[in-house]
């Protein structure tokens, strides 16, 4: 792992009205690690995700990428750096074949540029990269997953399409909104080698997920928001032990979980 | 009591290796069996001008094609880019003004000019569209609207371009069998063209912003930039019907910015076929005639034309092209369950 910084947050504030989605939060990341985030619903790590993607303009704070302020850029131009997002709820494109979903981010002038994923794409071979994206990351090929509708995909290939559409761009950064859930335990099993294969290959997570279990095998940091705040930030292990971790998360669905760890 | 149940079983016939929307052509019967409709459409336009002998039914089909142009491109812009647009009558008035100006002003050949228009009209067009697209759905067509609205009247109010006389003295086509031929060609090549183009990767990328622009924007696209190229394409075709309107009427007025050029369109579209783009132009050489046939009921026609209308667009939904393809790429047989 090297030690550069890749992003800097820093102070992001978001105002709804007179709710605070996100209050003084600070976050450093570096490049290659594994960075999760985690919190009971409605802390605010979806509006992180937002702000830092550009999606939606943080009301206070900075936001860094590789040293560029990229605070309150449009999102085309944040993906167009290197750092881009999967959604929460897929945004596939369902009128389109698995494969040719893939077409739209080797399309961008970021692709064009520099190659898309491992370089691909640049030559006009977009359908056939797009293909090869999807069977490393376990479509069949041979049972013609990857030429079949995005609309008739079950809900595990179109988490996978969510994130193979972020490395057909040859990202920098991935922020990863809950790409486990409405998963099985399986399936996200297959998926764990995946993700430690993308952070060898020098790609930086950073992962919101409610699935602590399964995040804590890859994360190498946590940071914890209740309620806009950053309560505590840490190795995993380590993070899940504090009382204020513990209190965050009392009465919600993964207390229980939470309190496994004791 | 034995009552057989029986269920309709549908086939698909003709290609045999099939995934989806996606085939592979192994002989040449697969490729006729693809062909054949579409020579059809080819080869019947491109004969019509000899079948048909009456001068009247001949500019009847050269209207139908220019319409069939319009049609198209709100097609495509509805259903392939996202944008439902009621400016066809824009793209017509500012191609004809264009192209009719170029002809009287500078005395381009009408050969020169309207090509020449086309493009001028549609960068024109799509800058002046440029404003609206950021807004979607009703928002985006009700502001379209406006714009044929406020050109007619500006023209009229400030007495440019002749005013409400509009521009005489326009260049009529050479050639007898010209202005349907130039009709015909376009109105076919302008429907083959975007039906490739959707397909190649420039294509997926417009379909991709109509099916979530959002994902687009994460993948480092401008959505604008293209919106933007979307709308260019769609007014070529508009505007170059109106180019070629202005030098078959040999005048340019405000009824080029009539509605009827943007309500028509959409009536085909429906009627032919939406997200299919062959759809609209068989609706047009569809409605535009039945349009004229019903001359004859003097005032009753809007009223047996609106009820046509209806019983097309309640009776089959899905528009004539979809029910056609479907029957042809599939066969129903009844099976006992």
């Amino acid at each position: 792992m090297k030690d550069s910084v890749i992003l800097e947050v820093r102070g992001l504030t978001k105002a709804f009205g007179g709710i605070l989605a996100l209050n003084n939060v600070d976050l450093l990341v570096r490049e290659g690690e594994v960075v999760g985030i985690i919190g009971p619903n409605g802390s605010g790590k979806t509006t992180f995700a937002n702000c830092v993607s550009g999606f939606v303009k943080p009301t206070r704070g900075e936001v860094y990428f590789e040293g560029k302020r990229i605070t309150g850029m449009a999102p085309e131009k944040i993906a167009d750096i290197g750092l881009t997002r999967t959604f929460q709820i897929m945004r596939p494109y369902y009128s389109l074949p698995a494969y040719k979903n893939l077409v739209i981010p080797l399309m961008s002038p970021r692709a064009r540029r520099v190659g898309g994923w491992r370089g691909g794409g640049k030559l006009g071979d977009r359908s056939t990269v797009g293909v090869d994206i999807l069977e490393e990351i376990g479509f069949e090929r041979d049972s013609y997953v990857p030429y079949k509708l995005a609309s008739s995909l079950p809900t595990g290939y179109l988490k996978r399409l969510e994130l193979a559409r972020c490395l057909a761009l040859n990202p920098r950064l991935i922020i990863c909104d809950e790409v486990f859930s409405g998963l099985s335990v399986s399936e996200i099993a297959s998926l764990l080698p995946l993700l430690q294969k993308l952070q060898m290959d020098g790609i930086t997570l950073i992962m919101i997920e409610h699935r602590l279990r399964e995040l804590f095998q890859i994360a190498n940091r946590v940071m914890v928001l209740n309620f806009g705040e950053k309560i505590i930030e840490g190795p995993p292990e380590q993070v899940i032990k504090d009382p204020k971790v513990r209190e965050a998360y009392f009465g919600s669905e993964e207390a229980e979980e939470v309190m496994k760890y004791a | 009591m034995n009552i057989k149940e029986k269920r309709k079983e549908r086939l698909d016939r003709g290609i045999k290796v099939r995934c989806d929307g996606i085939y592979a052509l192994m002989s040449f019967r697969e490729m006729a069996y693809l062909a054949f409709p579409r020579l059809i459409l080819i080869v019947g336009l491109i004969l019509t001008p000899f079948l048909i002998t009456a001068e009247y039914w001949e500019r009847v089909i050269t209207v139908a094609c220019l319409y069939g142009l319009l049609a198209v491109g709100f097609d495509f812009l509805a259903h392939y880019v996202g944008l439902v647009s009621l400016g066809g009558a824009f793209f017509v008035g500012v191609g004809g003004y264009i192209s009719a100006l170029l002809n009287t002003q500078l005395g381009l050949n009408p050969l020169l000019s309207i090509p020449i228009a086309t493009l001028m009209a549609s960068i024109v067009c799509t800058v002046l569209l440029l404003p609206c697209l950021p807004l979607r759905g009703v928002y985006f067509a009700i502001a379209t609207l406006l714009y044929p609205l406020l050109a007619g009247r500006i023209i009229e109010a400030l007495d440019i371009f002749g005013g409400t006389d509009g521009l005489r003295g326009v260049e009529g086509l050479m050639g007898h069998y010209t202005p349907i031929y130039i009709a015909i060609l376009s109105s076919l090549v302008f429907m083959f063209g975007l039906r490739r183009l959707v397909n190649e990767d420039v294509g997926l990328v417009l379909r991709a912003i109509k099916d979530n622009d959002q994902s687009v924007r994460a993948s480092g696209i401008s959505v604008t930039r293209y919106k933007a190229f979307g709308v260019f394409l769609c007014s070529l075709g508009g505007c170059f019907a109106g180019a070629a309107l202005v030098h078959i009427y040999m005048w340019a007025g405000i009824s080029l910015f009539a509605l009827d050029f943007s309500i028509l369109p959409i009536a085909a579209t429906v009627v032919g076929g939406v997200h299919t783009l062959v759809g609209p132009l068989l609706g047009c050489l569809i409605l535009v005639p039945i349009s004229e046939l019903l001359r004859e009921f003097g005032t009753l026609r809007i009223v047996f034309y609106s009820v046509i209308l209806l019983i097309f667009i309640v009776g089959k939904s899905e528009g004539l092209f979809n029910y056609a393809q479907r029957k042809y790429h599939q066969f129903e047989r009844w099976v006992e369950v």
